[in-house]
């Protein structure tokens, strides 16, 4: 009975994920990786993730995400702090920086619609060769894409999108990785967390297996390599 | 009343009962102010909700909450949060009713240009070619000239947005409606003629039989 229990504990406690510092954390993203980052505006990206970057001056990021926020909010830390060679993402509106760099050739800047960049990146996570999507066609989006005839309506082939590393903001975490997201702040961050080789996730709590209700779980904790610790 | 108030209030009375409606940032974010008595209307913003609501009390806002602006704002009841993929597929897909959005021009066949202007502004299309090309109505919602210049021309001399026509064009000058034979001048706003809304266009309007005064 009792090495039951002790086999249990041990099958539960070989579950849960790695727990790091953002110091860590930042020391897993290589200078010159491919770095998907979770927010909309700021809003749900991992501010502690980005700040530890900034510190360890990372160095010739290619960064997909949604927007690069504000120069002194989220993802436009990195931008401001010279992390980043490249984004590919749908706004830089509300960024001058990213705007700035971009015309002195310091940044490559990759436009994607933002519907098509979520498809992207959910082709990346599920397997899939590509999306169709009509969004695009007849505009520059459409310059060197395939396109595609489907009963008579023109559709852009859109390739996947993968990154090495996905660092992914989180409302919770129990200890065995899974996520729930808040509102607004999920945007890219659940399909984000499919779509890279290294998942790091930066939850608000963290809280005991079995708080979260299984029903009431975005991302399933086996797709996130580490935790950052409270 | 100024031209911005002019041109939500008209755009509001577009709005249906029980209708899923995206609003754009700027002047189409002014039309949720006006909405008309005794009309339901659901709002999605495509940072992902349906059902937000105004700015919430001062001190009281959640920093997860947030318009597609960025601006805090607080949600109905009845309210529903989702991912990118679910908000782009509820757009896409042909579930939002309608959208208004912003223009920098608008040509003889309908067709919008409003997400950069190359070498000078470069903010990116965000979600607007996916709302121009999947939501069932869109409305350009923007002043008729920038800096005396028409914004409603023969040629797009700006990179489109869609190869879609939009449903309806409202200026502080005109209501203007895109067909397969051009476009259509259904209303004048008051104390202007129909000859001063032509001479502030570069596209050829045709006038509706039944054009009226801006409602």
């Amino acid at each position: 009975m009792e090495s039951g229990n002790d086999m249990t504990e041990t099958a539960s406690v070989s579950g849960f994920r790695a727990s790091v510092t953002a110091e860590q954390a930042a020391e897993l993203v290589p200078d010159g990786a491919r770095v998907m980052i979770g927010g909309f505006m700021g809003v749900g990206t991992p501010a502690r993730i980005i700040d530890a970057l900034v510190a360890r001056r990372a160095r010739d990021l290619t960064l997909i995400a949604n927007d690069t926020a504000r120069p002194d909010v989220g993802i436009g830390r990195l931008i401001a702090a010279g992390c980043v060679a490249r984004v590919i993402v749908s706004h830089i509106g509300t960024n001058p920086d990213t705007q700035a760099r971009m015309i002195a050739n310091e940044l490559e800047v990759e436009l994607v619609p933002q519907g098509t960049l979520a498809e992207q990146i959910r082709a990346g996570g599920a397997g899939l060769g590509g999306v169709l999507t009509p969004t695009g066609v007849g505009t520059v989006i459409e310059d060197g894409k395939r396109v595609v005839e489907v009963d008579g309506r023109n559709y852009l082939l859109e390739l996947p999108l993968r990154a090495d590393v996905a660092l992914i903001a989180a409302r919770s975490a129990d200890y065995m990785g899974n996520l729930v997201y808040s509102l607004t702040a999920r945007n890219f961050n659940p399909v984000m967390a499919m779509a890279a080789d290294l998942v790091i996730a930066e939850p608000g709590e963290i809280v005991p297996v079995g708080v979260l209700p299984p029903d009431s779980i975005h991302t399933p904790g086996v797709l996130v390599s580490h935790l950052i610790r409270r | 009343m100024d031209d911005r108030e002019r041109i939500a209030r008209r755009v509001a009375l577009e709005l249906r009962d029980n209708s899923l409606v995206n609003l754009g940032i700027g002047l189409p974010t002014l039309v949720a102010n006006y909405v008309p008595a005794g009309i339901h209307v659901n709002f999605q913003s495509e940072n992902g909700i349906i059902g937000f609501g105004s700015a919430p009390p001062e001190g009281m806002e959640d920093v997860h909450l947030t318009d597609a602006g960025g601006a805090f704002v607080s949600a109905q009841p009845g309210a529903v949060a989702f991912d990118s993929v679910t908000s782009f597929a509820l757009i896409r897909g042909g579930h939002i009713d309608l959208t208004v959005l912003g223009g920098l021009q608008v040509d003889k066949s309908g067709r919008l240009a409003n997400w950069i202007i190359p070498r000078r502004l470069v903010p990116g299309m965000g979600g607007a070619m996916d709302l121009v090309t999947g939501a069932r109505r869109v409305i350009v919602a923007m002043n008729h000239t920038q800096k005396g210049e028409p914004k409603i021309v023969d040629t797009l001399t700006l990179p489109p947005t869609a190869d879609r026509a939009v449903t309806l064009i409202v200026t502080e000058m005109a209501v203007i409606e895109p067909s397969a034979n051009g476009l259509i001048l259904r209303e004048v706003a008051k104390g202007l003629s129909v000859d001063d809304v032509c001479a502030a266009t570069d596209a050829k309007l045709t006038v509706a039989k039944d054009v009226s005064e801006m409602l």
